[in-house]
């Protein structure tokens, strides 16, 4: 068992969309939450703080799942590291 | 049997065996409720239809777990793997949603508005840290429970001794406020006693995992999911056309969003409203005024009512009201101590009623700029503890353990997601739709002329429903109404005027909600006990037949002790619960995800971080909650006492905000201080970071 430096690729690839994800999931979260009394404007009808917090943020988090599962599997088979046919 | 998964069957006639299990399911379950309909129709009494639907369910789950039976242990344990992912998404989100769920969180979030969706936000938002840092990781690892995973990484049995402590807290805990659910559902669907709604209840989830193990509980939860989905959209759905005029709640409240916040500034000024909320007023006030000398309150009260008992007698006043007035005499506080709680009770009651309607899309409201940041402060604690507890709750992250590879671990994430926000995307507008209702149809009518879902369920449970005429004028107000946040799910469909057959498919589906919960609770616990402490520290050369059968019996009694605290009835499981997702966070998440992420993270830290994690945390519900607070001191909690124990104001149920932030630095120090981890340990990091490294894929994979 040696790492090689396609592994090390790998796994820095893995870590650098992981910590992109965590940013996005971050701002949605915490810091739009944090500003929501400011941001009072309308959005489709909607008061967008209110919006966000109950719909805008879980889709947001729903894309943020689906892109890294789909990234991810995509990077196993780029760099070899893919399960054998499993379905 | 080969329904679920036989030997010899590839995962694609596997999958195209469960899609035909799963739609002919589907149409005989709709088939079932379209018959009882026309039997209603007809004249079949409600709670026999009740009965139907309550033995229905529970000989359904029974006999998916009679199907599923089995002994082998990566069945029992674990599904044999074979989990397809969307199926395991599926099973995941009712193994997530539970009667809390279901019943409760679109009553909190009408009774709070936009600080409900602390919930609604942490409880999605855990799924990404679920995603990114644990479940395509720990399928990897591949054993059977979290203690395991603990154990191989942070070598020997200290650190899985104290995971197998923290996992049987947090479930425990978590399976009583489930089965508490059952019982309370059984007894309205049914009539039967809360007792025996408990049991009824126990028995379907034994019969089911106890047979199958995780097997069982998988297909099971699928079937549920499938039952509490259509159990909440129907009535909603149904709400929503009768509102708007279109089908799609999720998108159409935003309008009537729009029409009670302009209700709200109605409301707030109307002349009768605030004349009510000052009556509500001048009784809380009476109340402070009688708690300055308890003793001569109590028997002035005393005298005044032995007054108008004796005056109606001597004026021969109808007897109703003699009857009344000497009720009223007799319920008078019998000693000082219990006058003293009676006007505690009336002041902060009259006070909280008092109070004016807060806006529903307001975020973070108070009084003035300070009380608004703590409101602030505590929604991100609260989302925050959510968020990471969601990622550290045992019975969840083991559910990833029966997907068939790393690569469909990563995409049940998202399926997990997806049919979750089905329900969360939902109960906001079920909120808004049932204000709406409320604030525009309600609020107006002439007392005589209310509505009978109204009375209907005063009967059943005053503290769900209840309205009097406070000002005397025979209109209801606002103000004059109180209400439970339970009934806002469990009244809407009387409330859209739908017959009692979909008020059966919702307790149903709040019942499959309960269940599966209990059910993947259950056997977290079992398998914690059976695997981690007798196999893996008590008898390591016990058979894999010997392992189940002792999982088994664990699983009855864990199960009837759970039964037995739920029969007690506390009053404070609702807090419990809430800070079961405080001791996941600290206890779980720094442990587990440094032990991915960082190669040196090592015994000693990652076990003294957890104890202190975990420590922390109980000690600050210990000295700020009031329930807790009377458990381990003597005396109560008095506003002075939490004010000198709160740090930054904090709310008790958020206390994991500490525990996490310190497990992480904890692990960190006493790493960096001992020594490294063994060759060992670090190639098994590796090998968990790659879904197939050097041609060793993941345990269990391809097998088929």
């Amino acid at each position: 068992m040696q790492l090689t430096a396609k592994h090390r690729e790998y796994w820095g690839k893995n870590l650098r969309i992981t910590g992109i994800l965590l940013a996005i999931w971050f701002f949605v979260t915490f810091v739009l939450v944090f500003f929501a009394r400011d941001l009072t404007f309308t959005f489709f009808g909607w008061p967008f703080s209110f919006w966000i917090a109950a719909q805008g943020a879980l889709l947001v988090y729903i894309g943020i799942i689906w892109y890294y599962a789909r990234y991810m599997n995509n990077l196993d088979k780029q760099y070899g590291v893919a399960e054998g046919e499993s379905s | 049997m080969s329904v679920f998964g036989g030997v010899g069957q590839t995962q694609s006639e596997f999958k195209k065996g469960l899609n035909k299990i799963f739609l002919w399911y589907g149409g005989g379950f709709a088939a079932f409720v379209v018959v009882l309909a026309i039997l209603e129709q007809m004249g079949l009494p409600k709670n026999w239809i009740g009965y139907t639907f309550l033995a229905a369910t529970v000989l359904l789950y029974g006999g998916i777990g009679v199907m599923s039976r089995t002994s082998d242990a990566a069945e029992y344990y674990v599904a044999g793997r074979r989990v397809p992912a969307m199926y395991n998404g599926m099973a995941t989100s009712s193994d997530w949603m539970s009667a809390a769920s279901f019943i409760g969180m679109a009553g909190t979030l009408y009774l709070t508005g936009y600080g409900g969706l602390a919930f609604i936000l942490g409880w999605t938002g855990g799924y990404v840290l679920v995603a990114l840092f644990l479940a395509p990781y720990l399928r990897k690892f591949g054993q059977f429970t979290i203690p395991d995973f603990l154990g191989a990484r942070y070598g020997g049995n200290m650190a899985r001794l104290i995971g197998v402590f923290a996992a049987i807290l947090v479930s425990f805990v978590y399976v009583v406020a489930q089965i508490f659910g059952v019982g309370l559902i059984t007894a309205r669907l049914t009539g039967l006693s809360f007792d025996v709604g408990v049991y009824v209840g126990l028995a379907g989830i034994l019969v089911c995992s106890f047979l199958g193990g995780m097997r069982a509980v998988t297909w099971t939860q699928v079937a549920q999911y499938l039952i509490l989905i259509v159990a909440y959209m129907i009535p909603v759905v149904w709400l929503s056309v009768k509102h708007t005029n279109m089908p799609v709640p999720q998108v159409s409240y935003g309008y009537l969003l729009q029409k009670v916040t302009a209700q709200e500034e109605l409301l707030l000024k109307d002349p009768k409203e605030l004349e009510v909320r000052a009556i509500f007023k001048a009784r809380s006030d009476a109340a402070v005024e009688k708690l300055k000398d308890v003793p001569a309150s109590l028997a002035a009260d005393k005298a005044a009512a032995t007054k108008r008992v004796d005056d109606l007698k001597a004026a021969s006043g109808p007897a109703a009201d003699i009857k009344a007035a000497e009720t009223a005499l007799a319920a008078l506080p019998k000693d000082e101590a219990a006058a003293r709680a009676a006007y505690n009770a009336a002041r902060t009651s009259n006070a909280a009623r008092a109070a004016p309607p807060m806006r529903h899309a307001e975020p973070f409201p108070g009084r003035d700029e300070a009380a608004r940041d703590i409101s602030r402060k505590n929604f991100l604690a609260l989302v925050f503890c959510l968020m990471v507890g969601t990622a550290a709750l045992p019975h969840i992250l083991m559910r990833f353990y029966t997907v068939p590879s790393v690569r469909e671990a990563r995409q049940s994430v998202a399926w997990s997601l997806f049919f979750i926000s089905l329900l969360y995307f939902t109960a906001p507008a079920l909120a808004v739709l049932v204000k709406f209702d409320v604030y525009t149809l309600l609020v107006g009518t002439p007392m005589d002329q209310l509505p009978g879902w109204i009375a209907r369920w005063n009967i059943v449970d005053p503290s769900l429903m209840a309205v009097a005429d406070i000002n005397k004028d025979g209109i209801l107000q606002l103000a004059e109404i109180r209400l439970g946040g339970d009934i806002i799910v469990l009244a809407t469909p009387e409330i859209g005027g739908l017959p009692f057959v979909i008020s059966g498919l919702v307790a149903a589906g709040g019942l499959a909600a309960a269940l599966s919960t209990a059910d993947g609770l259950l056997l977290t616990i079992a398998n914690a006990l059976s695997h981690d402490v007798y196999y893996k520290v008590i008898d390591p050369n016990a058979s894999a037949s010997r392992r189940v059968a002792i999982s088994k019996s664990i699983l009855v009694v864990v199960a009837l002790a759970a039964a037995y605290v739920a029969s007690l009835r506390m009053a404070d499981i609702l807090f419990l619960v809430s800070a079961a997702f405080s001791f996941a966070a600290a206890a779980f998440f720094p442990a587990l995800v440094l032990g991915i992420f960082w190669k040196r993270a090592n015994k000693w830290g990652a076990s003294l971080g957890m104890v202190l994690g975990l420590g922390i945390t109980f000690y600050y519900m210990a000295t700020t909650h009031p329930w807790m607070y009377g458990l381990f001191h003597s005396g109560s909690l008095t506003p002075e006492i939490l004010k000198a124990n709160t740090w930054w104001d904090i709310a008790p149920i958020s206390a994991g905000i500490f525990g996490v932030p310190l497990g992480f630095a904890v692990i960190i120090i006493v790493s960096l201080l001992t020594k490294e981890p063994s060759k060992e340990v670090q190639e098994l990091i590796e090998n968990v970071r790659f879904p197939n490294f050097d041609g060793v894929p993941s345990q269990g994979a391809a097998a088929n």
